[in-house]
């Protein structure tokens, strides 16, 4: 298989100009020719369907939520990245590249990474003429916070709903084009299967989340937006139905899947409370800004925080990385939590948490001020545990938040599957091992409004793609499959419900495959996953039919799915012996406990193909080496 | 502690639907709302019956799906706060609970506590937007636009599409919601263009999905999770008589 990035040659600043210069391109008068099928509609999906309607394309959305405004990036808190350098603190399209690429530990690929940091602008130019009400000074100019990794100010917002607005403003520009008419929507559908023909993708199979209908859907080419599989750990940040299905589905066919031990833990969450616990909030890293991460000096000293003085306090991410300070990274920030909790410093009833304090700011810039820039996020940590962080310091612990690997795909955004597209959170590119924060706005909205709309027509004008009917053989034998998948399931009356399986599975990835990892955990857990997904053919409970309405079938397909993500999770980890970013090997660290990359052999992407026709789960590791001729590769340090 | 439930079960659109009653005792106070319904379900399939069906998602207050009536009032008792961030705290032990979907005529039930919304999303199409197709954007900071009009913007932006309001108002009327995206672009110099239009066609769109009229009586603006503000139906109405006298 061919891992060409097809990557621009020559001078990284001129590439992506000249890139798009040399593709070939749709004639407008053919584009309304071509049916452009889009799966998902957060930030990616959403700009991506509402840009190819403005250029011309017949668009059909799918999304499983009720409306396409409900997709989880709804939930972004904290902003978005540009270089827009509005504060004339030193930013720069190089910065901005520079500190993602570094951010990454350098796992990313470097074309991916410069054209992102390029297009950062547009996307807030685009946004605000959209509507979208950004964070405005006195002055009615734009203003911006910080984010970890990066020491300017190039973070946009609109409180903490910066995800909501941009997405209302995605939304808003889609349902202009679904009024119009260019573009198809589908609500409460579900992606069962890809269909491929002559090895190009072609279209979907779908279930009719309402009336359990099986539907078929052909078009030209497939975008994949449907974001990230945090949720193979069950407690995750990711809303309750976000699932790696679609992926998983167009990786069984033939796309590779990249990096997929990549996954980052966010330091900043609501810490678990009880068994009972359906998922996790997280508290946005913008509160990093002005709070500061704390445990008791002494691990036997269990008073109130408010007891506690200074002195007896270990601010330690400002002891252990003074010029970044509460603005380490996630990954960095995320281990050192855990390091405080593993020495028995944990705070709060369960003793797996840290604090969170605001009380310099308030003392500081008032009360005010502290609520205008984060009044919602202090509110639902409020409703959450029933405590005021105004009066007493947040408890955080780390938690499941995004990830960074997904379906490969080459600088056009094309998986291995000719004409399978995978935009945003659901593609591998551009974060490399971590993601800094306000990054992931930023690439779903640069994929689906400016990479997408310019790459799309190359492949449909230098591809001879013949008409497909519904009726062809590949639509009925997929319709087929994923009936008999679905019965299959449905008739064994097991005695285990599919939410305790997925428990299980997550408790396994999070001990084995989480904020760290060494070779003994990943095979343990490869080995219990595979017990674990043997017992799940026959042992889950699913009740109702197929075709009706029915929650737990859908739960159960999408748990069939991260039952062989999770192996193959443990697999790529296990692989890659050395420590970058999110992904921390035990036997690969500093003497002071940071990651120790092998750039020897390990300075490329994993991909892995799903072997076919093996009757069993098993993949093929493929290698896309990576190369840095703009940044040089060095140990990542925020000291 | 100890919780006993009387919640809505319906098959189907065209289904009767009845209250159905359970009891669960071992409900914790930190448990949301949402979690002691999962617990509920679990028990559900365990004992070979059908769990109950209801729109969830984010589970933080943001995208909207939640939509239960609960002791009559959407979202239940506590101001400010959807399904999903309402915690079994707020309840006592022993208490008598009651669960029900939204109800109105333009948001028929699907299944249980789960209603169809699409109507929001025709109301949207028809004109809640700004038609600036990609590429045709100036500078970001090309245009000022004063701190408080953008602030009073937002507050009009943060409302998440839940359909709250309707479910409060007497009349189930949609105009907090309409009004509320009417009023975010109404107050931007962005928005401005369109402003008269898009007032006219997205108030037809929400006629003709059969949403009730407004009375003036407030509960939406009482029942909303995101605290829209009243005085959005005003501006609305403004901007309608305005557009009205413009296009005859």
């Amino acid at each position: 298989m061919n891992f060409d990035s097809h990557s621009p040659t020559g001078p990284i600043e001129t590439s992506w100009e000249r890139h798009k210069f040399d593709i070939n391109l749709v004639n407008p008068s053919n584009k309304r020719k071509f049916d452009i099928i889009v799966v998902g509609t957060g930030l990616a999906g959403a700009s991506a369907s509402a840009t190819l309607a403005e250029l011309g394309y017949k668009v059909k959305s799918f999304t499983f939520h009720d409306s396409p405004r409900r997709a989880h990036s709804i939930a972004a808190q904290g902003g978005i990245n540009a270089a827009k350098n509005y504060q004339n603190d030193g930013d720069s399209v190089k910065r901005l590249f520079y500190d993602t690429v570094k951010g990454g530990d350098f796992r990313s690929r470097e074309s991916n990474v410069y054209r992102l940091s390029q297009v950062s602008n547009e996307i807030i130019d685009q946004c605000v003429a959209q509507g979208v009400p950004f964070a405005r000074d006195y002055g009615g100019l734009l203003t911006n916070r910080s984010f970890g990794g990066a020491q300017v100010s190039r973070t946009f917002y609109a409180r903490g709903q910066t995800g909501q607005q941009l997405l209302l403003g995605a939304y808003s520009a889609m349902m202009r084009q679904v009024d119009k008419g260019n573009i198809e929507l589908h609500t409460r559908r579900e992606m069962m299967d890809l269909v491929t023909i002559n090895d190009q993708a072609r279209g979907i199979t779908v279930r009719n989340l309402v009336t359990g209908e099986i539907e078929s859907h052909s078009a030209h080419a497939v975008l994949l937006a449907s974001g990230g599989y945090g949720n193979v750990f069950y407690l995750s940040t990711n809303a309750k139905n976000s699932n790696c299905s679609a992926l998983w589905r167009a990786h069984q066919k033939g796309a590779a899947f990249a990096n997929p031990c990549y996954t980052q833990i966010h330091p900043t969450c609501i810490p678990v409370s009880g068994e009972y616990q359906s998922k996790l909030t997280l508290m946005s890293e913008s509160l990093r800004n002005d709070g500061r991460v704390w445990v008791p000096e002494d691990k036997s000293d269990k008073r109130h925080p408010s007891e506690i003085s200074d002195a007896q306090r270990d601010y330690y991410l400002e002891r252990v990385y003074p010029s970044f300070g509460n603005l380490a990274p996630r990954d960095v920030a995320s281990r050192q939590a855990k390091y405080r909790i593993d020495e028995g410093r944990g705070v709060g009833k369960t003793e797996k948490a840290v604090y969170l304090d605001f009380r310099d700011a308030i003392t500081r810039l008032g009360e005010n001020t502290i609520k205008e820039r984060y009044g919602n996020l202090f509110q639902m940590y409020q409703k959450i545990t029933g405590e005021n962080p105004y009066k007493q310091p947040m408890r955080i612990y780390p938690a499941v938040h995004y990830t960074m690997g997904g379906l490969w795909v080459d600088y056009n955004l094309q998986s291995t599957i000719p004409g399978l597209h995978v935009l945003g959170e659901a593609n591998f590119s551009d974060h490399g091992a971590n993601r800094l924060g306000a990054s992931a706005l930023m690439q779903g909205l640069a994929d689906g409004y400016f990479v997408i709309p310019a790459t799309l027509g190359h492949y449909l004008a230098s591809h001879s793609l013949q008409d497909v009917s519904l009726s062809h053989e590949a639509f009925k034998q997929s319709q087929e499959d994923v009936k008999q998948r679905l019965s299959a399931m449905l008739s064994n009356k097991g005695s285990k419900t599919v939410d305790e399986f997925h428990r299980e599975l997550g408790l396994i990835m999070w001990e084995h495959v989480g904020m760290s990892r060494n070779a003994e955990g990943l095979k343990t857990a490869i080995t219990q996953i595979q017990k674990l997904r043997e017992e799940y053919e026959h042992q889950v409970l699913i009740p109702g039919d197929e075709n009706f309405k029915n929650d737990e079938l859908e739960k159960a397909a999408r748990v069939q799915d991260f039952l062989e993500l999770g192996e193959l999770m443990a697999l790529d980890a296990l692989k890659r012996e050395e420590s970058c970013g999110g992904h921390f090997r035990e036997e690969y660290q500093t003497a002071d406990g940071e990651a120790l990359r092998n750039d020897e052999e390990f300075c490329h992407s994993a991909a892995f193909t799903y072997d076919k026709g093996t009757g069993k789960a098993s993949w093929t590791r493929h290698e896309e080496k990576l190369e840095f001729e703009n940044v040089k590769l060095s140990t990542r340090s925020y000291k | 502690m100890k919780i006993h439930l009387k919640v809505w079960r319906q098959k189907g659109p065209e289904d009767k639907g009845c209250m159905e009653d359970h009891t669960l005792d071992d409900v914790s106070s930190e448990m949301s709302f949402l979690e002691m319904m999962d617990v509920l379900n679990q028990k559900l399939i365990k004992e070979g019956h059908d769990p109950v069906t209801f729109d969830h998602d984010c589970r933080e207050g943001i995208c909207g799906s939640c939509s239960m009536v609960i002791n009559g009032d959407p979202h239940g008792p506590q101001k400010a706060t959807t399904t999903c961030q309402l915690h079994m705290r707020a309840f006592k032990d022993g208490e008598t609970i009651y669960v029900e979907p939204w109800k109105a005529k333009a948001f028929p039930v699907i299944k249980d506590l789960m209603v169809d919304r699409s109507s929001f999303d025709r109301i949207q199409a028809a004109g809640g937007y700004v038609s600036v197709s990609t590429g045709n954007a100036p500078d970001a900071n090309a245009i000022a636009i004063p701190k408080l009009t953008s602030d009073e913007a937002f507050l009009s932006a943060t409302c998440i599409g839940c359909g709250a309001c309707v479910a409060a108002c007497k009349n189930a009327s949609a105009m907090l919601f309409v009004s509320a995206k009417v009023s975010h672009l109404d107050l931007l110099p962005q928005g401005q263009e369109e402003t008269h239009l898009r007032t006219q066609r997205m108030v037809a769109q929400m006629d003709e999905e059969g949403f009730g009229a407004c009375t003036n009586t407030g509960s939406c603006s009482a029942a909303c999770p995101k605290e829209i503000k009243l005085e959005n139906i005003a501006r609305m109405n403004r901007r309608y008589t305005g557009s009205q006298i413009k296009s005859s």
